[in-house]
C-alpha cells in the first residue's frame, strides 16, 4: 500500500515542471554521503530538511523511499524511471548515466515515508491530502501517527474531520500511552463503523493456554471451564495435546496403522490378523504390542482425567496492557446493541425492496385472478418479455437513461397486446373453467419461454442500468441500499399510486369493480364484461412487463426469468387475498419482510429460506385461507 | 339388479391388459438378451420408463380426473419414491465397493470404519463424512420399499389434511401443491439436507447383488415390473373409479358443496384418493429411477409436475386409458423430437429445427387441445364408442356460472 503512495507521488513529481531548486542542491551537497549511506538514528533531521526545500525534495525522498534514487559517478542524484532518468535537483532528463542505485533499509524508509505523509497531508491540493488520508487509512504505521499530530490543521472541514477520526485509530493501535489509547478507544465509543471495530478486534484478540497456575504478568481474560459450551472438553484435550502436557490420545486410524505395521506371519501380538475386524481385539493386540515395548504408549482415560483436573485454562489478551482492553471490551459491548439495531435497519431497507419487487410482479396477477378468477401461468412469461423489450430497447438507443425511458412505456404497449391476444384467442374461450386456463396459459408460457430462447438465446443479456442508477446509498458501514432497488421502491409506490387513481377515479375502474363483486349483475347495468375482462388483462399484462424491466435492471435477462418470480408472486397473491391491491401489497410486505429475516438466521443457505418460506404460506393458509383481506361479497362464493 | 363381473363392467380393462401383455412379449422377443436384438438395451430402458411414466399419469388422473384437483406436485412423489430406492441402491452398492477395496488391507475393517468408509465414500462429495439420520434405514432392501409407499404417503396425507380441511379448493389447491413441490426441491438441494444436494443418488442402474446379470437382461427384468405395476394399478384404479367410491369422488369433482350437503365426508374421500395416488405414483418413480440411473432434486421442480399435467389433458382425463396413451405417446414424440433425431422441416429462408421448435409446438398443441379438444385423445375412443356430450347449444344467456343456455331456456 505504502509502495502504491510512493508511485502516485512518484508519477505526480515527474510531471512537474523543471525547475532548479538552489535550497535542495545546498542540502545535497552538504549531505551526500549521509544519503548514500544513511542510518535510522540520524537520517531524521537531513530528511526534514530535504522535505522543507519543496516539490523537488519531495519527490527525491519519494524516489529515496522507493528505491528509485541513484547517484551518478558526478555525485549528481538522479531519479530512475524505468529506462530514463531525471536529476533530482532540476528535474532534467539524464542520458547515458549509469547511476549506483541507492537502498535505503526498512528503518530508513520508514522514517522518509512518515515525512511524505507530514507533507502531503498538509499539502496545499486538497485532492492530494485526501488521497493521503486514504492511504493512511488503508495502511497505517506509527510513523503516520507522529506525522499526522505534527501536521497542522486541515482547512476543510470534512477532511480534518476524517484526519481526527484516523487520528484516533491510529493512536489507539500506535500510541505508546496507554492513557492516550484508553481516551481514544472511549472517545469513539458507540461508533459502528467497520474500521473502529477492525481496530478494536486486534486489541481483543486472544490465546488460550493451559498452565497449572495463573499465568504471571499476563493480561487475562478470563477463565475457562472444561464443557461449557465455548471450551468442549475435546477442545481442552486438543490444546493439552498441542502443548505437550498429556500423550496423544490414541486413534483408531492410528492404532490401525500401528497394529499393520507390526503383523508377524499373520498375527499381531498374539491376535491373529483375521480376527481384528473385531475392535476388542485390536485393544488386546495393541496392548500386547504396549506391554513388549514395540509401540509408544497412549494416553490412556485416566491421565487425560488427571490432567484435565489439575490444569487450569485461560484466554489471554495479546494486548499487555489491562487499561486497554477493559475501555476495548467496553466500547465494543457498547457498539454491538447499535450494530444490532443497524442491522435491523439495513435487514428492513432489503427487506422493502425484496417486498416492492414481489409486488410489482404479482400486482398484475393479482388484477387479473380478482377480476377473473383465472391465474396466468404465462405471468412470469409477460414479465420476461418486459425484460427483453427494456434488452431491444437499449441495443437500439445507445443512451442509457433515455433507452430506460422509452423502455417503460414500450415494454407496457407490448406487453398489453400480447394481454389481449392471449385474452381473445385463449382465455375468453375458457371463461369459468380456471383450471384448464391454468393450463393452457402454461402451454403458452412454456412456448413463449422457448420462443425468447430462439430469438435471444440461451445466454444471459445485460440490460445495464443508466450511471445516476448505480452504485448505492450508504448511511454508514452497515447501513446502506443499491440505488436501483431504491428506484423500485419508488416505481412500486408509483403504481400503487396510479393503480389507485385507476381503479376508485376513472369509469374503467368503476366498471372493473362492478364486474369483480357481480359479473351478472354489472352486465345487466350495461357494462360489456368481456371488455373489461379483456382491459384489466391487458393492464395487468403491461404492469408485467414494466416490473420485467425494472427485475431486468438488476436481475440476469434470461428466458427463465419469469419462472423465478411466478412462485413468488402466486404467494403472494394467495398470502394477501385476491382483488384488493391492498392485500397484495400486505403479501408482498409479509413475504419480503419473512424471507429477508428468516435468510439472515443463516445468510448462506438462501435455499433454506425459501423451503421454510414456503412451509410457512401452507400454514398460514390453514389460518386464514382466503388471505390476509379475503375478498367479501358474492364474489367470495364464487 | 345383480352386479356384473368387473371385467364386464370395465371392458376397457381387458383390453389395456392384452396390449400390454402383447407389448411386453413383442418387446421381450425383440430384446437382446432374451430375443433378436432388434430392440437395443437403451430403448429397452426408454419404454421401461415409460410405462412408469404412464402409471404416474395413471395415478394423476385419479386425483385430477376423478376428484377434480389439479396437483402440480405430483412428481414430487414419483421423485420421493426414487429417492427412498435409491437410497438403498446406493448405499448397498458403495458398501459392496467399499468392502471389497477395504479387504485389500493387512487388517480387516471392524464394522464402524466400514460404516465410515461407505458415509465417506457417498457423502464426500458434498462435504460431509458422516451418515445423515435420514439414511439410518439405507442398508436394508425392506425398509426402504416400505419406505417407498410410506414417505409419500404421510407427505400426501398430512398436506392433503393440512389443505383439505381449510377447504382449500381450485387454483389455490394447485398454486399450493406447487409450493409444495417447490419447497421440497429447495430442500433438496441443499448440501446438508442428507440426500446428496444438487448431485443427487447416481449409479441406480446397477442393482446390488445383480452384479453378473447385465443391463441387457435387467432392462427386460424392469420393462416386466413395470407392466406389471401397469396392470395391477390399472386394474385398481379401474375398481376404485368403478364402484360406489368411484360415483362419490365423481360427485365431489362436479359439485363438492352438493355432496357435502348430502352428508358424505368430503374431506375423507379427497384425502384417501389423493394418499392413495401419492402412493402409486411413487411406487412409479422407485422403478422409474433404476432405469434412468440417476436421480437429483431438478427432478421434482414445478415444471416436471405441469408436464405431468400436459400428458393428463392429452390424453384425456377422466378416462384411465386416455392417460396412459397420451403420457406414452407425448413423452415419447418428446424425447424423439429433443432428441435431435427429427428430421429438420427446410423452409425458404429458415430451417426449423425441432429441438428449439419442439417446445413452442407442444405449448400451442396444448392450447389448442384444452381449447378444442378438452377431451383430449380418450376423446376418439368416446366417439367410436357413441359416447357424446349431450348437445347444448346456442350461447349463454347470462356471464355468469351456471346460466341458462339459450336452449334450456325455452323449454
Amino acid at each position: 500500500m505504502t509502495c502504491r503512495l510512493i508511485a502516485l507521488l512518484l508519477s505526480l513529481f515527474l510531471v512537474l515542471p523543471a525547475a532548479a531548486n538552489p535550497a535542495l542542491e545546498a542540502v545535497i551537497a552538504d549531505h551526500l554521503d549521509q544519503i548514500e549511506r544513511p542510518s535510522r538514528r540520524t537520517v531524521e533531521p537531513l530528511v526534514a530538511q530535504i522535505a522543507a526545500t519543496g516539490p523537488e525534495g519531495l519527490g527525491l525522498l519519494s524516489a529515496w523511499a522507493g528505491r528509485a534514487l541513484g547517484v551518478t559517478e558526478t555525485g549528481r542524484l538522479v531519479i530512475v524511471a524505468g529506462d530514463g532518468a531525471t536529476d533530482a535537483v532540476t528535474g532534467q532528463a539524464v542520458r547515458g548515466a549509469d547511476p549506483k542505485m541507492l537502498r535505503p533499509n526498512a528503518g530508513v524508509r520508514g522514517v522518509i515515508e512518515s515525512a511524505l505523509v507530514a507533507g502531503e497531508v498538509s499539502s496545499p491540493d486538497r485532492a492530494r491530502r485526501a488521497a493521503a488520508l486514504a492511504s493512511i487509512a488503508r495502511d497505517g504505521t506509527p510513523e503516520h501517527l507522529a506525522a499526522l499530530r505534527a501536521a497542522a490543521p486541515d482547512p476543510d472541514p470534512a477532511l480534518a474531520a476524517r484526519r481526527a477520526r484516523i487520528e484516533k485509530l491510529l493512536a489507539i493501535r500506535f500510541d505508546a500511552d496507554p492513557a492516550a489509547r484508553v481516551a481514544a478507544i472511549q472517545d469513539m465509543a458507540g461508533d459502528v463503523g467497520l474500521d473502529f471495530r477492525a481496530a478494536l478486534n486486534p486489541l481483543l484478540a486472544t490465546r488460550r493456554v493451559a498452565s497449572t497456575e495463573e499465568p504471571q504478568g499476563a493480561n487475562i481474560a478470563g477463565e475457562l471451564r472444561v464443557g461449557s459450551a465455548d471450551f468442549p472438553r475435546e477442545a481442552a484435550v486438543a490444546l493439552l495435546t498441542a502443548q505437550g502436557l498429556i500423550q496423544p490420545r490414541l486413534t483408531a486410524a492410528d492404532q490401525r496403522n500401528a497394529l499393520a505395521a507390526h503383523i508377524v506371519d499373520g498375527r499381531v501380538g498374539g491376535v491373529s490378523a483375521a480376527e481384528l475386524s473385531d475392535p476388542q481385539a485390536r485393544d488386546r493386540a495393541y496392548e500386547a504390542l504396549e506391554g513388549a515395548g514395540t509401540v509408544p504408549p497412549a494416553a490412556t482415560e485416566a491421565e487425560t482425567e488427571a490432567a484435565l483436573a489439575d490444569i487450569r485454562f485461560f484466554d489471554i489478551f495479546a494486548e499487555p496492557e489491562a487499561a486497554v482492553t477493559d475501555a476495548a471490551r467496553a466500547a465494543q459491548r457498547g457498539a454491538e446493541w447499535r450494530l444490532v439495531a443497524m442491522k435491523g435497519i439495513d435487514l428492513g431497507l432489503d427487506a422493502l425492496s425484496l417486498a416492492s419487487i414481489y409486488f410489482l410482479a404479482a400486482i398484475g396477477l393479482a388484477i387479473t385472478f380478482g377480476v377473473m378468477r383465472v391465474i396466468n401461468m404465462a405471468h412470469g412469461e409477460f414479465i420476461m418479455m418486459g425484460a427483453y423489450t427494456g434488452y431491444v430497447a437499449q441495443t437500439v438507443i445507445a443512451d442509457r437513461t433515455l433507452s430506460l425511458v422509452a423502455a417503460l412505456p414500450l415494454a407496457f404497449a407490448v406487453t398489453f397486446a400480447a394481454g389481449v391476444v392471449l385474452y381473445r384467442l385463449v382465455i375468453r374461450h375458457l371463461a369459468h373453467r380456471p383450471l384448464e386456463t391454468l393450463l393452457a396459459t402454461f402451454g403458452v408460457s412454456i412456448a413463449l419461454q422457448q420462443l425468447a430462447k430462439n430469438i435471444f438465446g440461451t445466454q444471459a443479456r445485460p440490460l445495464t442500468a443508466p450511471a445516476w442508477l448505480e452504485g448505492a446509498i450508504t448511511l454508514n458501514d452497515v447501513v446502506s441500499i443499491s440505488t436501483i432497488r431504491v428506484a423500485i421502491f419508488g416505481l412500486a409506490l408509483l403504481f400503487l399510486g396510479l393503480f389507485l387513481i385507476i381503479m376508485k377515479r376513472t369509469r374503467l375502474g368503476l366498471e372493473v369493480r362492478a364486474v369483480t363483486q357481480n359479473p351478472g349483475m354489472a352486465a345487466s347495468m350495461g357494462i360489456n364484461p368481456d371488455r373489461i375482462a379483456m382491459l384489466t388483462f391487458g393492464l395487468g399484462s403491461g404492469i408485467a412487463g414494466i416490473a420485467g424491466v425494472a427485475i431486468g435492471l438488476f436481475a440476469q435477462v434470461t428466458s427463465e426469468l419469469g419462472q423465478q418470480y411466478i412462485v413468488q408472486s402466486f404467494m403472494t397473491v394467495v398470502v394477501g387475498g385476491v382483488g384488493n391491491i391492498w392485500g397484495t401489497l400486505a403479501g408482498a410486505g409479509l413475504i419480503g419482510v419473512l424471507s429477508k429475516v428468516i435468510e439472515s438466521f443463516n445468510p448462506s443457505n438462501t435455499l433454506a429460506a425459501q423451503t421454510f418460506m414456503i412451509l410457512f404460506i401452507v400454514i398460514f393458509i390453514q389460518f386464514r385461507p382466503r388471505g390476509i383481506i379475503p375478498q367479501r361479497g358474492r364474489a367470495a362464493e364464487a | 339388479m345383480t352386479r356384473q363381473p368387473f371385467i364386464l363392467r370395465n371392458p376397457s380393462a381387458l383390453v389395456v391388459l392384452a396390449l400390454l401383455a402383447a407389448f411386453t412379449l413383442a418387446v421381450t422377443l425383440m430384446s437382446a438378451a432374451y430375443g433378436s436384438g432388434v430392440i437395443p438395451t437403451s430403448t429397452v430402458k426408454v419404454l421401461g420408463k415409460t410405462l412408469c411414466l404412464a402409471l404416474a399419469a395413471l395415478a394423476m388422473d385419479l386425483v385430477w380426473g376423478y376428484l377434480g384437483i389439479l396437483s402440480l406436485g405430483q412428481m414430487a412423489f414419483f421423485a420421493l419414491g426414487g429417492y427412498m430406492i435409491g437410497q438403498w441402491l446406493m448405499y448397498a452398492r458403495t458398501e459392496a465397493i467399499v468392502a471389497a477395496s477395504l479387504s485389500g488391507n493387512p487388517i480387516p475393517p471392524t464394522a464402524q470404519e466400514l460404516r465410515e468408509a461407505v458415509a465417506n465414500q457417498i457423502f464426500g462429495v458434498v462435504g460431509s463424512a458422516d451418515l445423515p439420520l435420514v439414511w439410518s434405514f439405507a442398508h436394508s432392501l425392506t425398509a426402504q420399499l416400505v419406505l417407498v409407499v410410506v414417505v409419500p404417503g404421510l407427505l400426501a396425507l398430512v398436506f392433503g389434511w393440512l389443505a383439505f380441511r381449510s377447504r382449500v379448493n381450485g387454483v389455490y389447491l394447485s398454486i399450493l401443491t406447487q409450493a409444495m413441490t417447490l419447497a421440497l426441491a429447495l430442500w433438496l438441494f441443499q448440501n446438508d439436507s442428507g440426500f446428496r444436494g444438487n448431485n443427487g443418488l447416481s449409479g441406480l442402474q446397477n442393482i446390488p447383488g445383480l452384479d453378473g446379470v447385465g443391463q441387457a437382461r435387467l432392462s427386460i427384468w424392469f420393462l416386466w415390473a413395470s407392466a406389471a405395476a401397469l396392470a395391477l394399478f390399472y386394474v385398481l384404479a379401474a375398481w376404485v373409479v368403478g364402484g360406489k367410491f368411484g360415483s362419490v369422488i365423481r360427485a365431489i369433482r362436479d359439485d363438492e358443496t352438493r355432496v357435502r350437503f348430502l352428508g358424505y365426508p368430503v374431506e375423507g374421500f379427497k384425502l384417501a384418493v389423493f394418499t392413495l395416488a401419492a402412493m402409486i405414483t411413487a411406487i412409479a418413480g422407485a422403478l422409474y429411477y433404476p432405469q434412468a440411473g440417476i436421480i437429483n432434486p431438478a427432478e421434482l421442480m414445478p415444471i416436471a409436475s405441469i408436464y405431468l399435467a400436459v400428458w393428463v389433458a392429452i390424453g384425456g382425463r377422466g378416462r384411465l386409458y386416455g392417460v396412459m396413451i397420451g403420457a406414452i405417446v407425448v413423452s415419447l414424440l418428446s424425447s424423439w423430437f429433443t432428441g435431435g433425431r427429427a428430421p429438420s422441416i427446410h423452409l425458404p429462408g429458415y430451417t426449423v429445427n425441432w429441438v428449439d421448435w419442439w417446445q413452442v409446438a407442444l405449448g400451442l398443441c396444448f392450447v389448442l387441445v384444452t381449447l378444442f379438444a378438452p377431451k383430449g385423445i380418450a376423446g376418439i375412443f368416446d366417439r367410436l364408442a357413441g359416447i357424446l356430450p349431450p348437445r347444448r347449444h346456442g350461447r349463454d344467456l347470462g356471464p355468469d356460472q351456471g346460466a341458462l343456455q339459450e336452449q334450456e331456456a325455452k323449454a
